[in-house]
């Protein structure tokens, strides 16, 4: 029996164990892939207080150093149930099934995809959610970003840079994005506004060949791009536990700034909270009162 | 074992001409995901005396990584008798990772 089963190594999950650990709470984090969540893509941190130039990867480890040597019991198991009964609570995996007292939820999100055949199939072979990451693979080569947010402005921006050109898909005819990047992006040669408009096939032989984008007139036309990058905001991994909280619309557990959510002594913590602003730092805060609030109800 | 550095150089020796199972581990030292990685790796050479484990710098060696369709990093690839069999691409528990050995 554990006082509190975190789910999700990111920096809100590994946040809320360094606290509990302090409190001498026992505590099991699990971790369906790595430590350090999403931010381990991010080149350098350039936001987060007193920490002005730190990879997302130093900081991910110097966070799980440091909630490890604090005791944090760790195990890289996808939990995918949580049981909530009257008397107590587990949080079960493929490989096993752990009791606890408080359960805090921190699983963050994930891309959200296109829904389009063959699309899992060519991740990593032209289709890619992460500009950063995978924009090195495509010097001198035609790729298309979809969306419209600040996430697909900046990565068109970005791949501006790298690539040969850069189409820049989006369904609407403005952008929700900052109009300060898009004037850059004007700016470029290489960049190709297609607008009111979706990707609605992908033409591949062993990767990447060619999408087929379609207007919302109904025209429809093939264009060549080696690389496809995706950016139309994420998706929060709350499923497996919409039988024992509350969601909103979205899939976002509902919870206010106490971390509470609907079902007593179980929190949410990070990006999977329904909140307005998704940062490092306001992950990291989640966790520092997902776990008070945890031990709190530990002791009534 | 311990992991063995492939260039283009060697690629045919140590991987397509080996007589065991490979796993190639295409890399770069500013991708986070790859850094992760990179101790699992270790561990798996380590642990299996029987394969052959293998690191891929992608930029030093971006003809290889053209020619085997790798676009995005961390990017594991079996091959046994010279010949693609599995392939995991993104950060990847241990677990995972082994399983792709089919050993």
């Amino acid at each position: 029996m554990y006082d509190i089963v975190i789910i999700g190594a990111g920096p809100a999950g590994l946040t809320a164990a360094i606290h509990a650990r302090r409190a001498e709470k026992s505590v099991l984090v699990l971790e369906a892939s790595s430590y350090g969540g999403q931010i381990i893509n991010t080149p350098v941190i350039e936001n987060y207080p007193a920490a002005a130039d730190i990879s997302g990867f130093d900081f991910a480890q110097s966070i799980y150093n440091q909630a490890v040597k604090l005791g944090a019991e760790i195990k890289f198991e996808k939990a995918i149930r949580i049981e909530n009964t009257e008397y107590d609570k587990s949080v079960v995996t493929p490989k096993g099934s752990y009791k606890c007292k408080a359960v805090i939820i921190a699983t963050g999100s994930l891309n959200r995809k296109l829904g389009l055949d063959n699309e899992d199939n060519l991740a990593g072979r032209g289709v890619s959610y992460c500009a950063t990451c995978d924009g090195a693979f495509y010097k001198n080569k035609p790729v298309a970003v979809v969306g419209g947010g600040n996430t697909a402005l900046e990565d068109a921006l970005y791949l501006a840079d790298i690539a040969q050109t850069v189409y820049l898909i989006h369904r609407r005819d403005t952008f929700r994005g900052e109009e300060a990047t898009v004037s850059k992006l004007k700016q470029r040669d290489n960049v190709k506004f297609i607008l009111n408009s979706t990707v609605t096939k992908l033409n591949a032989e062993k990767r990447l060949k060619s999408i087929e984008v379609t207007s919302t007139d109904g025209s429809t036309q093939t264009i060549e791009v080696n690389g496809l990058f995706t950016a139309i905001g994420r998706i929060p991994e709350n499923q497996s536990f919409a039988d024992v909280v509350s969601l909103d619309k979205d899939g976002y557990i509902i919870a206010d700034e106490t971390c509470k959510t609907n079902a007593k002594g179980i929190f949410t913590a990070g990006d999977n909270r329904t909140k307005s602003v998704r940062q490092l730092v306001t992950a990291a805060s989640d966790g520092a009162i997902a776990a008070t609030e945890a031990i709190k109800y530990i002791a009534e | 074992m311990a992991v063995i550095k492939v260039t283009t150089e060697n690629f045919e020796k140590e991987v397509l001409n080996s007589d065991v199972t490979v796993l190639a581990d295409f890399n770069a030292d500013w991708c986070g995901p790859c850094r992760m990685l990179k101790p699992i790796v270790e561990e798996i050479a380590e642990e299996n005396p029987n394969i052959k484990v293998v690191s891929i710098n992608i930029d030093d060696e971006d003809e290889l990584a053209d020619e085997y369709d790798v676009a995005s990093i961390p990017c594991v690839v079996v091959f046994k008798n010279g010949v693609e069999v599995e392939r995991s691409i993104g950060f990847r528990p241990k677990d995972a990772i082994v399983e792709l050995l089919g050993e």
